[in-house]
């Protein structure tokens, strides 16, 4: 085992955990509001400052051997098989764990005020520390099974927390929706980690950690599966889990219904952290697939697909949240583009900008619906601006950052990425990637123009959200504001030692002259159609294309008519009603005891009490036998 | 103390049936000194059966607190008992679950009591003696006996068409079994045939030869009477039945304990008995198997009634379990076994769980119940871990054992076990289905709003069910330690008698099983 026992790491995850134990436990009766809620977040203050601390210490370590390791018990063994309960900390888990830890500690502060009243409300933060406790076990996890505990225990908590206010089935509907389709996902994942665990097995490699796993994964080069490279295969089936995971095609579909969850929860699990949870497995997981070019391909073009096709649907939602919900999909998009194109690096960076100002969007969302009694239609709105100064003026820091102007976060690592794909050499894919910018920056400025701008479109007296709500935001606008430019300038490198000096592209200025216009000319157009004449006049003209893009190119439908419910029938009809209850149970098995019966019956007659016909019986039988033998 | 631990064994299998014995002399009026009993008695067993896990050693691949006394030395029928590890965690879930479901009965159970409890109690020794039982007569007859205390538990305190059910279960067993003892007397001549003696020793069954075609023939006898016992596709129709109709307890007990003396004849008696057979048959076990896993979940999804459905979850994880001992990989198996375990706490805590609606509202339909996380939020949650327990969420018990059987029997059947990887997602859209419309939504039905919640005793006995299935999750090393030794034993029988059709299996590419599946 390389890489320096410490201790220490452990502490990072223990504090959520007990936080999710007293709350769940006792939190009603004896914390309260105010205790349940100041506890939630104290401990992930805790957790925050652990990750700090170690990552302080990480720091002092030379470039290149940032490795601190920490095994708590030995989990599962039998067989060949030997699975730690062990966690890693290296430059990628570290800024995976203080993103994680930073902006779930300012969701935290401001759930306290967002939940205020709510009945559920301790139950609220044990799931939302719990989630945080399984988000760290995937981000610390020193194997890729522990890693699926994290993985599965994000899912569970996005589940409990889509659903969270159960009385109404729709909510309830959406966290089921969530958990099955990413359950689709984690099946590929599962027989993808099946698969290199059986190959790597046969070379005689039983270790499942994630340094064993890179220092043998060359053996797996050259190896074929079914035709195709043994990496590629695999490549692919665990990408496959990250589109559940990250709501990327085809598996983007639940995404959208979990905005049926409070909106603290949308800014934290699905646009801050769990939905990136499958390009921090695609970075872990980058020693295989640098063996996998084919399967790299398919992660870039599912990127760029993803993220024009969220960009596209997002441009006409009139849901604040849907907005918000499909912009989380197209910027994983980004993500996985630069994945896609090996910089993993870019990628993270990607994350974490985007984990602060898509945060701070949905945070501002939220404050809007919070002070419009639970409005959520963009048209109901207008004219926020002067009832919710502090809200507008920190949705306006988000509305940059996402749309990509320079100096603000998203500029940074969106042309970073871009930079990337345009280097890779297939000039659709950075077309594609540039119109996304471009539509981006619309659906972002739509979004401010009609919420905050114009005149009132409704009668509600919108309040301003208290200190508890605006001071998070603040935070996370500051971060929005400034972490580009720190992360341009320490995160790479931090992440990636080795390639961060290099030059990517020598048009790399043309490049940023291109994306920076093609935002301003996002933002333009984004202010002159939500001028309400030339959007009523434009959606009359293009209203067929409108609607099959309003309802999400009925992707929803079409796996209902294509999947779910033959799958439904074939239970039903073929299984149960055919199968079950007609051919084994009433023809086979029941037959048989009819069978029975009635053979009975019939010798019954047989059964005369008749001593001479009994005689007369045996005596024939006799006969016979005595014949067969002799 | 030496007394008990050398008759440890005997005092663990006889004790419950001394306690139905002397339930019969408590005047019937009596009911509480009746249940007390009884609980007391089923405590009394668990506490013998803790010093019996803590005593065993796990090092030891030897079957350990044997005994060999002679009953019929004529016939070379003797008193022939011993453990290993598998047989251990079997007699542990056993004791386990008799108490909990003796106490989840203490309301719902008011005609006969004290037949009632006398026959659980019954069942019990029938159900220890198997498990520890290295005499294939001695086997056979706690094998038979067991049925009969079942037979009644079904067809007296079941359903409406308890009848039917009970002698469905009877016959179809006994169907089974019936062919089974003709195969088990042909060994015992075949033995006295090569050997010159009367034996029905295990170890001398297992150490009587036979040419490849009668292995065949025998060991299919066997595999038959387990595979209706498991319940393997497609022998699993009088199951759904028989859960229906029993009483609560029954469940608990049939689905906990029965259903695992079927895959623990495979792993005891026709695997080590016939190994170059079994290793002919295994591929099939395994295909059945996955069947099994995809059929059962789908079935279960198209079910109204919630013990139905938790019925047909059964078939589906079972199967995974025959998967697992069919691959005879170390790890498979011992995924398997631990499976065995696993599925006996949640399958049980799941029955329970429709035992305490069942109570409250004397129906067991999906659609009578919605929205009771309102009313009853404990039994929500307890039935929240359950329900993720039984689809496997990894941390949980259900997880460590799929996780092993999967990734295990992935080195032998690969198509089969990714195959079988699409139950993870069709036992979530049943379970979570289930679950959703009768825990979330709006209450529609008056009668659930005032539902009280889980009571004390029903804590009481729901708790220790939510323990394991965390502990086994979290940290499932002590049971797989105990299960070790005697895995290998098992693995290594197989491989023995031939070594070159082991060495094959070992090498041969994912191309090449496509011949497999055929």
């Amino acid at each position: 085992m390389t890489g320096n026992f410490y201790p220490l790491l452990k502490w990072i995850i223990l504090p959520p955990l007990a936080g999710f134990v007293l709350n769940g436990g006792i939190g009603k009766r004896f914390l309260g509001e105010k205790g349940g809620g100041w506890l939630g977040a104290a401990a992930i203050l805790l957790a925050f400052i652990f990750s700090f601390l170690c990552f302080s210490d990480l720091l002092n370590l030379p470039a290149g051997h940032r490795l601190l390791r920490d095994t708590l018990f030995n989990w599962i063994s039998a067989g060949s098989f030997s699975i730690d309960f062990a966690l890693r900390f290296d430059p990628l888990s570290a800024v995976m764990a203080l993103v994680v830890t930073g902006v779930s500690f300012l969701i935290h502060v401001y759930s306290i005020g967002y939940m205020r009243g709510d009945k559920g409300f301790n139950r609220y933060f044990s799931y939302l520390n719990l989630f945080v406790f399984f988000m760290l076990i995937l981000v610390l996890a020193d194997n890729p099974i522990l890693m699926f505990v994290g993985w599965e225990g994000v899912g569970l908590c996005s589940y409990l927390l889509i659903g969270f206010w159960y009385e109404d089935e729709k909510n309830a509907a959406a966290g089921k929706k969530a958990f099955i389709t990413n359950r689709v996902g984690d099946a590929g994942f599962l027989i993808g980690l099946m698969l290199l665990s059986y190959l790597l097995a046969r070379q005689g490699v039983s270790g499942l950690d994630f340094e064993t796993l890179a220092l043998n994964i060359n053996l797996l080069d050259g190896g074929t599966v079914l035709g195709f490279g043994a990496p590629t295969v695999i490549g692919l089936l665990l990408f496959f889990g990250a589109t559940g995971k990250s709501a990327q095609f085809p598996l983007y579909i639940w995404l959208p219904d979990a905005m049926a969850g409070p909106t603290p929860v949308s800014a934290l699990i699905h646009a801050a952290t769990m939905v990136t949870a499958g390009v921090y497995m695609l970075a872990r997981m980058s020693f295989l697939y640098a063996l996998a070019p084919r399967a790299l391909e398919v992660v870039l073009v599912t990127g760029v697909f993803t993220a024009l096709l969220g960009a596209v649907i997002a441009a006409l939602q009139s849901d604040i949240k849907k907005v918000l919900a499909y912009s989380t999909i197209s910027q994983i998009g980004y993500m996985f583009m630069a994945a896609g194109t090996g910089a993993y690096a870019a990628g993270i960076f990607h994350l974490t900008t985007h984990a602060f100002f898509k945060a701070l969007l949905f945070l501002a969302a939220g404050s809007v619906i919070h002070g419009m009694a639970g409005e959520q239609e963009m048209f109901r709105m207008g004219g926020l601006s002067k009832e919710m100064r502090f809200t507008f003026a920190l949705t306006a820091v988000g509305w940059l950052a996402i749309s990509g102007i320079p100096p603000l976060a998203g500029f940074y690592s969106k042309d970073l990425v871009l930079e990337h794909v345009y280097a890779h050499g297939v000039p659709v894919l950075w077309y594609a990637g540039l119109a996304t910018a471009g539509l981006t920056a619309y659906y972002v400025t739509r979004l401010l123009a009609l919420t905050f701008l114009g005149g009132k479109n409704s009668e509600t007296h919108a309040h301003e959200s208290p200190l508890l709500m605006t001071i998070p935001m603040a935070a996370l606008a500051a971060l929005a504001l400034t972490g580009g430019w720190l992360g341009s300038k320490y995160l790479l490198a931090f992440l990636d030692p080795a390639s961060a000096r290099a030059e990517i592209s020598p048009e790399a200025f043309r490049l940023t002259m291109i994306s920076v216009i093609t935002a301003l000319a996002g933002v333009a157009s984004g202010f002159f159609f939500a001028i309400p004449a030339i959007s009523d006049a434009l959606a009359r003209r293009l209203s067929i294309a409108r609607e099959v893009v309003y309802n999400k190119f009925y992707v929803d439908e079409i796996y209902a008519f294509a999947v779910i419910r033959p799958l439904k029938r074939l239970a039903d009809k073929v299984c149960f009603g055919f199968l079950d209850a007609g051919l084994i149970d009433g023809l086979l098995v029941n037959g048989a005891a009819r069978l029975t019966y009635r053979t009975g019956a019939v010798l019954r007659n047989l059964q005369t009490g008749n001593a001479q016909g009994y005689a007369l019986t045996f005596t024939g039988g006799l006969i016979l036998l005595l014949y067969w033998i002799m | 103390m030496q007394f008990i631990d050398a008759n440890l064994l005997t005092i663990i299998i006889t004790l419950p049936l001394a306690g139905a014995l002397a339930l019969l002399f408590v005047p019937k009026e009596k009911t509480g000194l009746i249940k007390n009993l009884a609980l007391g008695i089923s405590a009394a067993a668990l506490l013998f059966s803790l010093r019996l896990y803590f005593a065993f050693d796990a090092a030891d691949a030897a079957m350990q607190f044997a005994v060999n006394k002679p009953w019929l030395p004529d016939w070379g029928i003797n008193y022939r008992l011993g453990v290993d590890g598998i047989s251990l965690l079997m007699l542990m879930l056993t004791a386990f679950l008799t108490p909990l479901a003796i106490l989840a009965s203490f309301n719902s159970i008011q005609e006969h009591q004290k037949a009632f409890y006398a026959s659980l109690l019954a069942l019990q020794t029938g159900m220890m003696g198997v498990f520890a039982a290295m005499d294939v007569f001695l086997f056979y007859v706690f094998w038979e006996a067991m049925l009969i205390p079942m037979y009644f538990l079904i067809g007296v305190w079941g359903g409406h068409r308890r009848v039917y059910a009970a002698l469905k279960f009877f016959i179809y067993t006994m169907l089974g079994s019936v062919l089974m003892l003709a195969a088990i007397i042909f060994v015992y001549l075949a033995h006295k045939a090569q050997f010159g003696t009367y034996s029905f020793a295990l170890a001398d069954f297992c150490g009587t030869a036979f040419p490849l075609k009668t292995q065949l023939w025998l060991c299919a006898t066997f595999a038959l009477a387990f595979a209706i016992k498991v319940p393997l596709f497609p022998f699993h129709t009088w199951l759904p039945d028989a859960h229906v109709e029993a009483p609560t307890a029954g469940s608990v007990i049939l689905a906990g304990v029965l259903l695992k003396m079927g895959v623990y004849g495979y792993l005891r008696f026709a695997v080590p008995m016939f190994p170059a057979a079994a290793q002919s048959f295994a591929p099939w076990l395994a295909l059945l198997g996955v069947i099994g896993v995809v059929y059962g979940s789908l079935v279960a999804w198209s079910q109204p009634d919630m013990k139905k459905m938790v019925a047909y979850s059964s078939v589906a994880h079972m199967g995974l379990i025959v998967l697992g001992i069919a691959a005879f990989e170390p790890a498979a198996v011992s995924g398997a076994v631990l499976q065995m375990v696993n599925h006996g706490l949640s399958t049980g805590a799941l029955f329970l769980i429709v035992g305490i609606l069942y109570e409250r509202r004397h129906t067991r339909m999906i659609e009578d119940y919605g929205g009771l996380a309102k009313a009853m939020p404990g039994f929500s949650a307890v039935f929240m871990i359950v329900m993720l327990s039984s689809i496997g969420l990894p941390g949980l018990n259900g997880f460590v054992g799929e996780f092993l059987v999967l990734f295990g029997s992935f080195r032998t059947y690969p198509w089969l076990s990714a195959a079988a990887v699409s139950g993870v997602i069709l036992s979530a859209v049943y379970m979570l289905g289930m679950y959703q419309r009768v825990v979330f939504g709006p209450v529609t039905h008056e009668e659930n709003k005032r539902l009280p919640d889980l009571n004390a005793r029903e804590w009481a006995y729901m708790l220790p069910l939510l323990a394991f299935i965390i502990l086994i999750g979290i940290y499932p090393a002590p049971f797989l330690r105990k299960i070790d030794a005697a895995v290998r034993t098992y693995v290594t029988a197989v491989q023995k008698p031939e070594s070159a059709l082991a060495g094959e299996r070992g090498s041969h590419k994912p191309q090449a099983t496509n011949k497999e599946r055929r």
